[in-house]
């Protein structure tokens, strides 16, 4: 079996919305929709005051609230843990959205292009109506990935079969990998560092995995 | 947890995908259900126009799921609604209310008052299925609180109730028992409020919304109707429960519906600095 998860090294990360940017480049989301957010939070009291960026977006959950919600089928699981979207099914309701405890969904009901009327490459490439007036969220970029395995690279070793964002991360903050093999970095990451997951209160099973301290 | 200073975009935020739209679903849903079931209670009694009780529930039911077929995104894939039964309460709640409008058609077309009897009871299973939806929004720590399905099947009786009170008049009929019916609706609805209210752990705005709401809902939508009914001022009283439920509807839908926010048990160790206290940006400082 394989399950798919990040891991956000909060260490490390220095808030510099690389992922972001090139999460956007890569799947050209329009205007006001991040795929692959960072929080900036700044917290205590002075003079403990400290500033912490948060990678966050789709956990792609072992128990997706979303998928649950979903009327239509739309959301489903796959067999190695990544949630996905059938644009063609999806009939708008939203209610993976209020569903979602990560506010990792987003629905947009027009085109809209970065820059103005005028689409970049990108945009042009990516754009499709498909995506109008249905959610959208985080892949992990799953289409490269497929065709990464089908080119016979390792998710989480080859950039090729990698998600944009942790490709781009310029802190190594973002790891990607399989958590069921052990020689992974996601498996080793976790294994020798403290960590939590977010909102497991909610019983999703966040594929998010923060590490926040080093192992005791 | 350290006391915090969010920045934007960490903080709960009031969600943007359901609006009045999705508040006229449970307006239309709850009290169109209610008024099945009170309806139905009161034509046992041969006093009420069967075919009014079924026209009146339906249409509102109605009202309330066009309301929502105006806000999805692709109103023409609709049908999608009904393909997981397995696990969605919306799904559940449109094969629900299928099963409605069939007994519906039964009692006005084929002229089978019988069939209100099942079509109050699927009427029952209706709400209980919004209720539901709004409790596995897992997102919206005011909307996945326990008793938000007591909450909402409450207010449909009271809001049934007090409809079945408008209809009798505007219908020149007389039920002698749904004065004080109302009235017990009305305590019910009021304790389960005061219930939820208390219980509620939501972000700091979505308990503001909701205290603000208290008082005028207290008085408005429970207070001033009781005395009304005292006075025998039935028509009015109903109406005024009616208000009260919609109100109570709309706000939890479109004022104390904050998202959950981010949060973490722990922050980081940075540099050669120790880990932290957790965060928990927008719960109120201390939390």
């Amino acid at each position: 079996m394989t399950r798919y998860v990040m891991v956000a090294d909060l260490r490390r990360c220095v808030g510099c919305q690389t992922c972001t940017a090139a999460c956007k480049e890569t799947n050209a989301t329009p205007p006001g929709v991040q795929w692959r957010r960072v929080l900036d939070v700044e917290a205590g009291e002075y003079p403990d005051v400290r500033r912490i960026f948060i990678p966050t977006g789709c956990q792609h959950c072992d128990e997706p609230p979303c998928r649950d919600v979903c009327p239509s089928t739309a959301t489903t699981k796959r067999s190695d843990g990544i949630v996905t979207i059938d644009y063609d099914l999806c009939i708008g309701c939203a209610y993976c959205a209020v569903a979602c405890p990560y506010e990792a969904r987003f629905k947009v009901d027009r085109v809209e292009y970065a820059y103005g009327g005028q689409p970049m490459d990108n945009e042009r490439a990516r754009i499709k109506d498909e995506k109008i007036g249905v959610a959208t969220k985080c892949t992990f970029c799953v289409e490269r990935i497929d065709a990464g395995i089908k080119a016979g690279k390792v998710p989480g070793i080859d950039p090729e079969a990698t998600p944009a964002c942790v490709n781009s991360c310029i802190s190594g903050a973002l790891r990607f990998g399989d958590m069921e093999d052990p020689d992974s970095a996601v498996s080793r990451l976790v294994a020798e560092n403290q960590w939590f997951r977010m909102h497991e209160d909610q019983g999703t099973g966040p594929g998010f995995y923060y590490l926040w301290d080093k192992g005791q | 947890m350290s006391k915090l200073s969010p920045l934007a975009g960490t903080a709960p935020r009031l969600q943007s995908s359901w609006d009045w739209r999705a508040a006229g679903n449970f307006i239309g849903g709850g009290s169109g259900a209610g008024l099945l079931v009170l309806g139905f209670a009161a034509c046992l009694g041969g006093s009420l126009s069967i075919v009014a009780v079924a026209l009146a529930g339906g249409t509102l039911i109605g009202l309330g799921l066009g309301c929502v077929w105006l806000e999805i995104g692709r109103p023409w894939r609709a049908i999608n609604v009904f393909f997981h039964p397995q696990t969605s309460w919306m799904t559940r709640e449109g094969i629900v209310a299928l099963a409605l409008y069939v007994a519906g058609g039964g009692v006005v077309l084929l002229d089978a008052p019988r069939l209100l009897g099942p079509m109050a009871l699927i009427a029952c299973g209706f709400v209980y299925c919004q209720g539901r939806i709004l409790t596995a929004a897992k997102g919206i720590p005011a909307w996945r609180a326990k008793l938000t399905l007591p909450l909402i099947l409450a207010t449909a009786a009271t809001e049934g109730a007090g409809l079945v009170l408008i209809l009798a008049a505007l219908t020149g009929t007389a039920i002698s028992w749904l004065g004080e019916g109302l009235l017990v609706l009305l305590a019910i609805r009021y304790v389960v409020w005061r219930s939820y209210l208390a219980r509620l752990k939501a972000p700091a705005a979505a308990m503001a919304a909701a205290r603000g709401l208290h008082l005028p809902l207290a008085l408005v939508g429970h207070l001033l109707p009781a005395v009304l009914v005292a006075v025998g001022a039935l028509p009015l009283a109903g109406l005024l429960a009616v208000i009260g439920g919609w109100g109570l509807k709309y706000i939890l839908i479109t004022r104390m519906a904050l998202t959950q926010g981010f949060s973490l048990p722990m922050t980081p160790a940075r540099g050669r600095g120790a880990a932290g206290p957790g965060v928990r940006p927008g719960w109120g400082g201390l939390s």
